[in-house]
């Protein structure tokens, strides 16, 4: 068979459609992700392992992916139990709830980083009891992952809704009629299958909280060794006109970031293909 | 027939369903209502005068403007983008078309703050092309053509991801019709394609709107917080808040909240008109 670039169609203007996204594309995206690496490549891998290796860069990346992990693990927990709910359980006004969910998507972040201090501030609504009882929030880890929670939600209850909405009713009922226990069909023959999307799930939210900046910057206190994430090192790197620190310490965010969500597409490639097997 | 479909499948007992109910709604209570009633108990803590008063305050008006030009500037490329990429991608099959549709949702996987560090590298003074820049007098960085070009790339994706899934399910058979029986591109395009695709490029563009308003993190990297000049309403809320102006920063907010409410009660009912156009 004979190469052919793009198959035959009679539809006008594809050069023209394909030559400006691919201009505007490589403008407002491409260049300026190019200057990243490019810029990277200026420090070599000396200059890039001493600045990540520098104390308060290490601290910031222990502080940023650990919280973000724990965050991640809480919305992917309470994530499926919103998500089972909207799906399967009546409830008036479900729909209003429903759409709730993408209030974090919709809100601004440095609305939601003000509203959680105000929340979570040893005066605040929360925070007031919470401190009384001898748990300090805002300005504390605590803090930090709570304004995780916040923005990575939706992402679990929008990718494993789908999957509870797809899952074949007829295989939880051969499965009950042949006797298993309630509990048993569920772990064995539902979770299985909501599984991979619960691991999607999971990796976006924590993806998007490791990068988050708006939200989380408010109530961490920021503290240099202590409550100061990644993204807001970059920016006190950038603001003593230290670009190639600033861009490495972006880029072992991205390469950390990489390695993580290559482990979890092995995680949930394996999670899948178990379920083939079968 | 819907009450029998659900009887089907498992059927927990009603206190674990209960339990479900509980935990789902004392968790969506205390960790998104909550933050949203306190944004606005705070903004009108001290009335609506002392309110009003620090929305029609100096900055607070100007930090509105440059968010109202950032998005009328950057929503509208991007939507012009959109259509054009789903035109190129959906319509047509060519060597390549999966890579470009990986690479146009490049910006949503880069965090804020480097959106905003790429376009200081490139821009800054001490940046690439920070020496011709000064030469020829250009401010990008630390002024509002900075502002507007990183808004442009967190919102880059938002229309374009929307129409090409939308656009490849539709096909082209209405196009090819319409072609054949003498249309031009144009009329074509008018007449057939934009019909078909409203309600997703509505979706796109309330989406990219709440986002192009909203941005705070890339946008603080390349704004340089000038009060009254290169602060967005986001920025400006934070300015407020770090100088312990709370009832002030809280008005700023409860704006950009009330904005994320109608983006949400916009999208309920674009979400509705596609899911009856869908079960037609």
């Amino acid at each position: 068979m004979k190469f052919k670039f793009k198959q035959y169609n009679v539809l006008p203007g594809f050069g023209l459609t394909l030559g400006y996204t691919l201009l505007y594309l490589g403008f407002i995206v491409l260049l300026p992700l190019a200057a990243l690496t490019i810029k990277g490549s200026e420090l070599g891998w000396a200059g890039f392992w001493h600045v990540i290796f520098d104390a308060r860069v290490l601290a910031s990346y222990k502080l940023t992916f650990g919280t973000a992990f724990i965050a991640a693990i809480i919305n992917a927990f309470f994530g499926l139990i919103v998500a089972w709910f909207l799906v399967r359980i009546k409830f008036p006004g479900k729909r209003f709830i429903d759409s709730i969910i993408d209030l974090p998507f919709a809100l601004p972040t440095a609305v939601t980083g003000i509203a959680l201090t105000a929340v979570y501030s040893p005066n605040g609504w929360i925070g007031k009891p919470l401190l009384d009882a001898g748990i300090k929030v805002a300005f504390t880890p605590i803090g930090i992952t709570i304004a995780m929670i916040f923005i990575g939600l939706p992402f679990v209850v929008r990718t494993v809704q789908p999957a509870i909405q797809e899952l074949e009713r007829e295989l939880e009922e051969v499965a009950l009629s042949l006797g298993a226990s309630q509990w048993k069909t569920f772990t064995k023959v539902i979770f299985p299958m909501i599984l991979p999307s619960l691991i999607t799930g999971f990796a976006l939210a924590f993806a998007r909280a490791i990068g988050e900046y708006g939200s989380v910057v408010f109530i961490a206190g920021n503290m240099p060794m202590k409550t100061e994430i990644a993204s807001l090192l970059i920016i006190t790197k950038l603001e003593q006109y230290d670009y190639l620190g600033a861009t490495a310490i972006a880029l072992g965010m991205l390469l950390a970031s990489f390695l993580l969500l290559f482990i979890i597409n092995m995680l949930q490639s394996w999670s899948s293909n178990r379920l083939k097997g079968v | 027939m819907q009450s029998r479909h659900i009887e089907k499948g498992l059927y927990p007992p009603f206190i674990i369903n209960a339990l479900i109910t509980a935990i789902t709604l004392v968790f969506l209570a205390l960790f998104l209502i909550l933050p949203l009633v306190v944004i606005f108990g705070e903004a009108f803590r001290e009335g609506i005068s002392i309110w009003w008063g620090s929305i029609v305050e100096q900055e607070a008006l100007s930090a509105l403007r440059l968010t109202l030009l950032v998005a009328a500037i950057a929503v509208p490329f991007n939507l012009f983008f959109g259509i054009v990429a789903s035109w190129a991608l959906a319509k047509f099959d060519f060597w390549g078309r999966s890579f470009i549709i990986t690479l146009i949702d490049l910006p949503f996987a880069v965090s804020p703050i480097v959106s905003g560090l790429i376009f200081v590298l490139l821009f800054g003074i001490h940046g690439w092309m920070g020496p011709w820049l000064v030469k020829n007098n250009i401010q990008i960085i630390f002024a509002v053509p900075g502002i507007v070009l990183a808004t442009m790339f967190v919102t880059f994706p938002f229309v374009a991801r929307e129409l090409i899934p939308l656009m490849t399910e539709q096909g082209s058979e209405e196009e090819q019709a319409a072609l054949t029986l003498g249309a031009n591109g144009w009329q074509t395009f008018w007449k057939i394609t934009l019909p078909n695709i409203k309600w997703g490029l509505l979706y796109g563009v309330i989406l990219c709107n709440a986002r192009a308003m909203g941005e705070f993190g890339a946008v603080s990297v390349v704004s340089g917080h000038i009060r009254g000049e290169t602060n967005t309403l986001p920025l400006q809320a934070e300015i407020l808040y770090n100088e312990y102006n709370f009832t002030a920063a809280f008005a700023v907010a409860s704006l950009l909240a009330f904005l994320a409410l109608i983006t949400l009660a916009l999208k309920f009912f674009v979400e509705s008109r596609i899911n009856k156009l869908e079960t037609l």
